[in-house]
């Protein structure tokens, strides 16, 4: 989700990156022959993977839907891959560093109920109806206004959400590593190109299986080695307890606690109340994101039959929980394990610091006013602020998104390093293999075809697609550059899905729910929703003392501010979708056969045993989400 | 993965198989001449060693289990 996640920099975000490329240090890590060849084998298997199954992408099944063969495993963990971006691994281990395990909702309850509902309860109809994106159930259930609102809103998302993100992922690259934007823009983006080119969403899928495997592979070693030397998870709780103390002067153990302290805005470290992270993140974001952006459902789709394809996210769901383990004990065990060259402990800082501290740095010369009156909101000893305003070598500054490279630097070493490094990257690409390899099937179903040439052939559309997907890339390309010299739209581009995703959440349920909602409902449900969003959004953009006001709280963040942002949205397009199908005419039922629950006959399936049994395996996910829950309650 | 071809577990494993020896063979060679990296923690672990071995004979298992015109088998 972390398209969601960058929005309006809140915990979980790069931020303003850009900031980084005024920082002017050494590069984190020297890369050895070993780890240059672990990633040049990683570059070579995928497109040995695109050449191979170019030749069973020639038909506009094969190459948008990769044939709906997909077995349940494979569509489950494409799912979950194709949302496990770098940005998000680093951007997440950083909010642990900053918020504790409250970040874990964005694994848990932002995730894990909306997965079972896909699964259970939607996906029958997104399978029975047959279509191929999410945009052309709309069209099914709306009628083709609905349709072009939602595909035009995806498509421009999706090209701009992947320039942006490989900018990030090029800054990163440049400051952990010190490799060049422009050479880490173009051999990542080259390779995703050629491999969802030539293999379509089926060469995507595999690469994001195989990405997945190496993702874990590469990132599990972290934890496992840092919790040994923080002595245990006791260890890592009494030292991040003692390290609280020594800065803030207060006994608390709030990093360690899911729903404790989420009573008040104030109360806990990330801003935000409970009805906000139940029903704004619980609730809308994450069911708009895993039930309704095609990104993720279109991996489902691919699955070869129902069952499948039910199976396919509560498979998903059992990996997502288990993601903190790579993602937020990484950025908490760098809270107490990271260490500068003297052998004190490192303290990582916002981008704002870095940034403010970096702009005089360029200079030759420490901007005193900027860099130090930032320092001061730290926690960062004043012998050390006073060591960075001198200029004294070994004191640059880190920001808190740096917590997973540093630690995998701290632990290692050559040929491992390579492998960790190749995770990052691979989780980069699997992010944008999904947003092109989306964007591709949305653009040539959704908007060519009903709009531009209905007639074409089966070969034609699949033209289309391997064209939209080397447009879709050029255009990212041309995004991350335009991002590179224009900071100031980063924000607007990545709040592009949380402005969307509210008002298409409400337009699906309604539609795929109430039998009554018509056509000019959906259409304007989710054209007005999408405005009043961006409403909300410009408001704070313009008025930041608007933020209460949307939260409810002076005491709220920024992450609190997406949440009820999503929530107001949902709410208005509900309230437009039900007034204007109490006014208009509704379809006759008859016609809602395959779209809308109590209108269609869903397909019997056989009997299985219990072991293959869809509910048996959600039941069981439930019960180890409440465990997980009341555990670090 | 349903049909004919090579099966996504398969390439998987010819990864994992690669890079577990890459890594356990640094590892035995790190341990041998006890040249170790200078910043790198708990060196003492030998971890390329085992998870060198891990990834290789996780890749191992998943190359024979899934090599073409084995698979489904």
């Amino acid at each position: 989700m972390h398209q969601l996640l960058l929005a309006a920099h809140p915990p979980g975000s790069l931020g303003p990156l850009p900031a980084l490329l005024a920082f002017n240090a050494e590069p984190l890590a020297h890369l050895r022959l070993l780890d240059i060849g672990v990633i040049a084998i990683y570059f070579v298997m995928v497109i040995w993977i695109g050449f191979y199954l170019k030749g069973r992408s020639n038909t506009s099944e094969e190459f948008f839907m990769a044939g709906r063969e997909m077995t349940a495993w494979i569509a489950g963990l494409s799912f979950v891959s194709a949302n496990l971006g770098s940005l998000e691994l680093m951007g997440w281990a950083g909010s642990a560093y900053q918020y504790g395990i409250l970040a874990t909702h964005w694994y848990w309850i932002g995730a894990i109920p909306a997965m079972l509902f896909l699964g259970l309860v939607m996906m029958p109809f997104y399978y029975v109806c047959k279509t191929h994106s999410v945009p052309g159930y709309l069209d099914l259930r709306y009628g083709g206004h609905a349709r072009s609102v939602a595909a035009f809103s995806f498509a421009i998302e999706m090209i701009l959400m992947s320039g942006v993100n490989m900018f990030a992922m090029a800054v990163v690259m440049k400051v952990v590593l010190g490799w060049d934007i422009t050479f880490s823009i173009l051999v990542s983006s080259v390779a995703v190109a050629a491999y969802v080119g030539l293999g379509g969403l089926r060469s995507a899928i595999f690469n994001e299986v195989l990405q997945f495997v190496l993702i874990w592979g590469g990132a599990l070693l972290v934890p496992i080695l840092g919790l040994i030397q923080a002595g245990g998870v006791n260890g890592l709780k009494t030292r991040i307890i003692a390290n609280m103390q020594s800065m803030s002067g207060v006994h608390s153990d709030s990093y360690f606690h899911l729903w404790r302290d989420t009573g008040s805005f104030a109360s806990n470290p990330m801003g935000v109340h409970w009805t906000g992270i139940v029903f704004g993140l619980g609730f809308v974001i994450s069911f708009g994101y895993w039930t309704t952006d095609f990104l993720v459902v279109q991996r489902v789709l691919a699955a070869h039959n129902l069952r499948a394809a039910r199976m396919a996210p509560i498979i998903g769901s059992f990996f997502k929980m288990a993601v903190p383990f790579i993602v937020i004990l990484p950025g908490l065990l760098g809270l107490v394990l990271l260490q500068n060259n003297d052998g004190s402990r490192r303290q990582l800082v916002g981008e704002d610091v870095v940034k403010a501290c970096a702009a005089g740095e360029q200079t030759g010369l420490v901007d005193q006013s900027g860099c130090s009156s930032a320092m001061a909101k730290t926690t960062l000893p004043a012998a050390y602020q006073a060591r960075v305003l001198s200029g004294a070598p070994d004191t640059e500054l880190h920001s808190y998104n740096e917590a997973l490279p540093l630690m995998m630097i701290r632990y290692l070493g050559p040929g491992l390093l390579g492998l960790g490094i190749t995770a990052l990257i691979a989780g980069f690409m699997s992010g944008m293999a999904g947003n092109v390899s989306a964007f591709s099937t949305v653009w040539t179903y959704d908007i060519y075809k009903p709009l531009i040439n209905k007639r074409g052939s089966d070969s034609h559309y699949v033209l289309v697609g391997r064209l939209s997907i080397l447009i879709g890339v050029a255009v990212s390309i041309g995004a991350a550059y335009l991002v590179m010299h224009m900071h100031g739209i980063m924000d607007y581009v990545q709040a592009l899905f949380s402005i969307f995703v509210a008002p298409l959440l409400s337009v699906i349920l309604f539609g795929m729910f109430w039998k009554r909602a018509t056509a000019l409902a959906g259409f304007l449900g989710l054209l007005l929703g999408i405005v009043f969003s961006a409403s909300l959004f410009m408001w704070v953009k313009l008025e930041p003392s608007a933020l209460a006001s949307i939260a409810l709280s002076p005491d709220a963040k920024p992450m609190a501010e997406n949440v009820f942002r999503a929530l107001w949205a949902f709410i208005f397009s509900a309230v437009v979708v039900v007034v204007i199908s109490m006014l208009t005419k509704p379809k006759p039922v008859a016609e809602l056969d395959g779209l809308v629950y109590g209108a269609t006959v869903l397909p019997t399936e056989e009997p299985v045993p219990f072991f293959r049994n869809e509910y048996m395996w959600a039941i069981l996910v439930v019960i180890i989400f409440a465990a997980l829950n009341i555990i670090f309650w | 993965m349903h049909g004919s071809g090579i099966p996504i577990w398969f390439f998987i494993g010819v990864l994992l198989l690669i890079y577990g020896a890459m890594i356990f063979g640094y590892g035995v060679f790190e341990w041998s001449t006890g040249s170790y990296p200078p910043l790198v923690q708990l060196t003492s672990l030998h971890t390329p060693v085992w998870w060198g071995g891990v990834l290789g004979l996780l890749g191992l298992f998943y190359v024979l289990k899934f090599r073409p015109g084995q698979a489904g088998k």
